[in-house]
C-alpha cells in the first residue's frame, strides 16, 4: 500500500515536470522576462490579445468557371478548323449561365463528325446535346466538374494567398477554408493592425491577363459600341484603360476585346522586376512551357496586332505584336517602384484564379490587445486567490489538498496549451477562469460527501473512501455535460469562441484527474500518516 | 496533511450526536469546521408555486420586452444584436483629448459619411468612441467604411486619436452566424437530453433541458430588459451556461436517483426534498465560488468581456435556482400527473449508475 502510494506520487510529480515543461520548455533563465518570454513562445497568444488582422474572404467562383469555358470556346474552335469542320460561331449564348456553350451553324452533312469530335474531346466535362435540324450544339458543363473546378478554385486561391502573405513576413498566418459557408476563406494575421498594405497585396490586381484587342482606344463606352455596331459580340467586351494608360488627362480609354484570353494568372512561371530600354521600370516575366506554346501559336498569326495586358479588371498596356513570341516578355507602362516589385511578386506566386470579396474584417489594435491581457490576468489571478482563500477557510486541512490539485490543474491545463502550441485568447482566459469555478466544484462535491461521512459516524479512511466513491459518479455526468456543449461551442464557434471551447475542455479534463485522483492521493498519504482515530481535517 | 495543529483536530465523533441539529458556522474554540446548511430541513416543494410565479414574472417579462423590441422598426429582432450578427462597420476609436460627440459627427458628415452612429465606449475618461456605420447590402464595398471613417477624423477633427478595433461585417456572415448561434444553442441541449437519457431516464432529461431552457430564456431575457447587445461571445457564455445549469441540475438528480434506490418505500416528494437539502451546501458553495470567479471577471476582465461575463453573472444566479426550483419539482409533477392519468406509477430510479 505504501509503496504503491509513493509511486503515485511519484507519478503525479512526473505530471507535474511535464506538464510545467509544456508551459515553459526550457526558459533561457529564470528571471521574469524570460519566463514571459518562453511562455508566449509555446502557448499563442490570440489576435484579440496580441493584435491584428482577421479576414474572411469569398472567392468569387464563377468567375474561374467562366473563365474555363472561355477557354473552352477557344480550344473548340480550334478543334473544329482544325478538322476543316465549318460553323458560324462558338459562343456563350447567356451571361448568367456560365456553364453553357453553344455552337451553330455546322455544316449537316458533317454531322456526325462532329459530334464525334465533340464527344471525344469534351465528353468527360460536358453534356452534348442538339445536332438536329438547326445545325446547333449545345454543351452544358457537367454539375461534378462544376462542383470539382469551384473546389480547386478555393484550394488554389488559398494557396495563393498564402504564398502572398508570406512574402510580407507576418509571423503565423493562418489561412484556411473557413467553416460556415462555401467559397470563404479565413486569413488571420497577428500584429499586423494596418491593413490596406496587405489588402493591396492579398488582393489587388485579382488577375492578370494578356487579351488580343479588336479596337480602340475609344473615348468612352458608347463610341467602343458603336465600333461595333451597338452591340457587343459575345465572343468580345469591353474593358477601360486605368488611369496610367490614359494620355495627358484623366481621360477615360476604353478598348473592345476578344473575351478568351491568349495568357492568363496561371500561365506565368516567373516574373521579376526590370527596366527596358528607356530606364523606365518594367516586369520581365517567363512562361510555363504550355502556355508559351500557345503564345508562340498566337503571336505569329498576328504580327502588327495588338494586345492589352488587363490587370485587375483594367486595360494596363497595349502593345504591338512586333515579332513571334514564345515564353519571355515584359509588360511596360509607368510603373512606380512598389507597383513592379507588387506585380512581380503577383506574377509569381501565381494570380488568384478568381477575384475576392470580403465578407469580414476584424482588426484589433495592439493597444487594446494589451489592455486585454492586463484584464484578464487581473481578473484571473483576483478569481483564483478567492477561491482559494474560501477553500481554506471552509475546509481548512483539506482546503490545501483542494488548492494543490487546482494549481496542478492549472498547470496541466496550460501545459497542455503548450504542447499542442494553442492559441490563448480572451475569452479563453476566461475559459481558464470558468475551469477554476467549475473545478473546484469536483472537490466540493467530494469535501461534502466526506464530511456527510464522517457525520455519519464513518472512520477517516471509510469516510474518505466512500465520499470519493459516491462523488464521482456525479463528478462524471457533470464533466460529460459540460464538455457536450464545450465540444458543439468549438463545432460552431469562430476564432475567440473557439478558444474558450479549447480551454473550457482541456481543463475539465485535467480536472477529472486533479480532483479525483491528485486529490485522492493526497488523502491516502495523509492517512497513512495518521494515528487510528483520528479524524481528517475537513 | 495541514499543519499540525489541524491533525489532532476531533471533528467527526461529536459531530454524530448533534446531526440533524442546525449549527451556525459560529466557531466553539475555533476549532469547529466552517459549515452552512447543515442539516436544514425546508419543503421545498411546497414552495412550487412561488417558484412558478418568480420564474413566470421573469420569463413574461423578458419575453414582453423581446416582443416589443421585435416590433421597433429600429431594432427589428427580439434582442440588441451585436455587429457580428447585425453586420456593419464599427471602429472603437481612442482620442488624445476628451473626444465632443458633436464634432465627431460634423465630421464624418462633412465627410459625406451618412448614418454613422457615435456613442461612448467605457469610462468616459478613456476617452474612447464606437463609430458604427450600418450594414451594407453590397460586399464588395464592405471594406470601404472603415476608411472612410478613419480618413473623416483625420481631415475634418483635429484630435489625435489610435484605432483600437475594427469590426466589418458583411450581411452574409452576420445571416450565417445568426443561424449557427441557434443551432448551437439548440443542438447543446439536445446532446444532453440524449445523454440523461442514456444515464438516467428520459423524464430526467426533460426536466433538466426545460430548466435550461428556462435559464438561457430569461438570461437573453435579462439582456433585452437592460438593453445590452447579444454579440457572439455572449452566445458562448449562453452555451456555457447551458451546461453550467444542467451540471447543477445533475447534481441534485444524482442524489435524487441514489436515494430513491436506497430507500424505496419514502414518496417521491420526500426523496426530492431531501435530496435537495443534502445537496444544498454543495450547491450554494459552488455557485458561490463560480459567481465569485465570474463576478472577478465582470469587474476586472475589462469590457470586451463585459457581455461575456454579465450572462455568466445571472446565468449561474439562474442555473442554481432552477435545479433548484424547477428541475426537481417537474419530476415530481410528472409523477402526480402520471398518477392521475392512473398508469402505474413509477419511480424513475430503475436504472443503476454503471460508474
Amino acid at each position: 500500500m505504501k509503496k504503491n502510494l509513493n509511486g503515485k506520487i511519484l507519478g503525479i510529480i512526473a505530471v507535474l515536470v511535464f506538464f510545467v515543461y509544456g508551459i515553459f520548455g526550457v526558459p533561457s533563465g529564470i528571471t521574469g522576462k524570460a519566463l514571459t518570454e518562453a511562455l508566449t513562445k509555446r502557448i499563442h497568444l490570440g489576435l484579440d490579445l496580441r493584435g491584428g488582422a482577421h479576414l474572411i474572404l469569398q472567392v468569387v467562383v464563377s468567375e474561374a468557371v467562366n473563365a474555363e469555358t472561355d477557354n473552352t470556346v477557344g480550344r473548340i474552335q480550334q478543334d473544329l478548323k482544325k478538322a476543316n469542320l465549318s460553323f458560324t460561331q462558338v459562343y456563350k449564348p447567356d451571361p448568367t449561365k456560365p456553364t453553357v456553350i453553344r455552337i451553330e451553324g455546322t455544316a449537316p452533312s458533317k454531322s456526325s463528325a462532329v459530334r464525334s469530335l465533340l464527344d471525344t474531346k469534351y465528353s468527360t466535362e460536358y453534356d452534348l446535346s442538339g445536332g438536329g435540324a438547326d445545325n446547333s450544339w449545345t454543351m452544358t458543363m457537367k454539375p461534378p466538374v462544376v462542383t470539382a473546378l469551384e473546389k480547386k478554385t478555393d484550394q488554389q486561391a488559398i494557396e495563393t494567398i498564402r504564398d502572398r502573405v508570406d512574402t510580407l513576413g507576418v509571423s503565423e498566418p493562418q489561412i484556411q477554408e473557413y467553416g460556415l459557408g462555401k467559397d470563404q476563406i479565413l486569413v488571420e494575421l497577428p500584429g499586423i493592425d494596418d491593413l490596406d498594405r496587405v489588402k493591396s497585396i492579398i488582393q489587388s490586381t485579382a488577375r492578370l491577363e494578356i487579351h488580343a484587342v479588336v479596337g480602340g482606344p475609344y473615348p468612352d463606352e458608347a463610341a467602343a459600341l458603336a465600333s461595333t455596331g451597338g452591340g457587343i459580340p459575345p465572343d468580345e467586351m469591353i474593358i477601360h484603360g486605368s488611369g496610367a494608360l490614359a494620355t495627358g488627362s484623366d481621360a477615360d480609354s476604353v478598348y473592345v476585346l476578344q473575351r478568351v484570353s491568349v495568357v492568363a494568372g496561371s500561365d506565368f512561371r516567373s516574373a521579376d522586376p526590370g527596366t527596358d530600354q528607356n530606364g523606365l521600370r518594367n516586369v520581365r516575366f517567363t512562361l510555363t512551357n504550355e502556355a508559351g506554346d500557345r503564345f508562340y501559336e498566337y503571336t505569329s498569326a498576328n504580327v502588327g496586332r495588338s494586345m492589352a495586358v488587363v490587370l485587375g479588371g483594367r486595360v494596363r498596356e497595349v502593345a504591338t505584336i512586333k515579332d513571334k513570341i514564345r515564353d519571355t516578355g515584359e509588360i511596360n507602362g509607368s510603373f512606380t517602384a512598389d507597383e513592379v516589385t507588387v506585380l512581380s511578386k503577383m506574377l509569381r506566386t501565381g494570380a488568384l484564379p478568381a477575384s475576392l470579396n470580403y465578407l469580414e474584417d476584424r482588426t484589433v489594435g495592439a493597444s487594446l490587445g494589451q489592455d486585454s491581457i492586463k484584464q484578464g490576468v487581473t481578473a484571473a489571478v483576483v478569481g483564483v486567490l478567492v477561491v482559494m482563500a474560501f477553500m481554506l477557510i471552509y475546509y481548512r486541512g483539506s482546503g490545501i489538498n483542494a488548492n494543490l490539485a487546482l494549481i496542478l490543474n492549472l498547470v496541466i491545463l496550460l501545459g497542455f496549451m503548450g504542447y499542442t502550441s494553442s492559441t490563448l485568447t480572451l475569452p479563453g482566459i476566461a475559459g481558464v477562469i470558468l475551469t477554476i469555478g467549475m473545478g473546484v466544484d469536483s472537490n466540493v462535491l467530494i469535501f461534502e460527501r466526506i464530511r456527510e461521512e464522517v457525520r455519519a459516524g464513518k472512520a477517516a479512511a471509510a469516510a474518505v473512501d466512500q465520499g470519493f466513491a459516491h462523488a464521482w459518479v456525479t463528478i462524471v455526468d457533470t464533466h460529460v455535460t459540460t464538455i457536450v456543449s464545450a465540444a458543439i461551442l468549438f463545432l460552431f464557434g469562430t476564432g475567440p469562441v473557439k478558444g474558450f471551447a479549447v480551454t473550457l475542455t482541456f481543463g475539465l479534463a485535467a480536472n477529472l484527474f486533479t480532483a479525483v485522483y491528485v486529490s485522492r492521493v493526497i488523502f491516502d498519504a495523509h492517512l497513512n500518516k495518521m494515528e487510528p482515530g483520528q479524524t481528517v481535517s475537513i | 496533511m495541514g499543519s499540525p495543529r489541524s491533525r489532532k483536530r476531533d471533528l467527526g465523533h461529536p459531530r454524530i450526536l448533534n446531526a440533524g441539529t442546525r449549527r451556525g458556522p459560529a466557531l466553539q474554540e475555533g476549532r469547529e469546521s466552517v459549515e452552512f446548511f447543515r442539516g436544514v430541513n425546508i419543503d421545498w416543494l411546497r414552495l412550487k408555486w412561488y417558484f412558478l410565479a418568480f420564474s413566470l414574472i421573469f420569463s413574461v417579462a423578458g419575453i414582453a420586452k423581446m416582443g416589443w423590441n421585435w416590433a421597433q422598426p429600429q431594432i427589428g429582432s427580439p434582442v440588441l444584436l451585436g455587429v457580428d450578427f447585425r453586420g456593419g462597420t464599427q471602429v472603437q476609436v481612442k482620442f488624445a483629448r476628451t473626444p465632443d460627440t458633436n464634432k465627431i459627427r460634423s465630421a464624418t458628415v462633412a465627410a459625406g459619411i451618412k448614418d454613422a452612429s457615435i456613442q461612448g465606449y467605457d469610462e468616459a475618461s478613456n476617452n474612447e468612441v464606437l463609430i458604427s456605420l450600418p450594414e451594407q447590402s453590397d460586399e464588395t464595398t464592405l471594406d470601404q467604411g472603415r476608411q472612410q471613417i478613419v480618413n473623416a477624423l483625420q481631415s475634418h477633427y483635429d484630435n489625435p486619436f489610435t484605432v483600437r478595433n475594427v469590426q466589418v461585417v458583411g450581411p452574409t456572415v452576420g445571416k450565417q452566424l445568426e443561424k449557427q448561434a441557434g443551432l448551437a444553442t439548440l443542438y447543446s441541449m439536445v446532446g444532453m437530453l440524449i445523454y440523461l437519457w442514456f444515464r438516467f431516464q428520459l423524464i430526467y432529461g426533460v426536466a433538466a433541458v426545460v430548466a435550461c431552457f428556462h435559464d438561457t430564456l430569461i438570461t437573453v431575457g435579462f439582456f433585452a430588459l437592460t438593453g445590452q447587445e447579444i454579440s457572439l461571445t455572449v452566445i458562448a457564455a449562453i452555451l456555457t451556461l447551458v451546461g453550467y445549469s444542467m451540471n447543477d441540475t445533475i447534481v441534485v438528480f444524482d442524489r435524487i436517483r441514489e436515494n430513491l434506490r436506497l430507500s424505496r418505500r419514502e414518496s417521491l416528494p420526500d426523496v426530492v426534498n431531501r435530496s435537495i437539502n443534502q445537496t444544498l451546501s454543495r450547491t450554494v458553495l459552488t455557485s458561490g465560488l463560480t459567481f465569485l470567479t465570474v463576478l472577478s471577471l465582470f469587474v476586472f476582465g475589462g469590457r470586451v468581456l463585459h457581455g461575456f461575463s454579465f450572462a455568466l453573472v445571472v446565468g449561474i444566479l439562474i442555473g442554481t435556482y432552477s435545479s433548484i426550483a424547477i428541475a426537481a419539482p417537474m419530476l415530481v409533477a410528472w409523477q402526480e400527473w402520471r398518477g392521475s392519468r392512473g398508469s402505474a406509477v413509477v419511480l424513475p430510479a430503475a436504472k443503476r449508475p454503471k460508474l
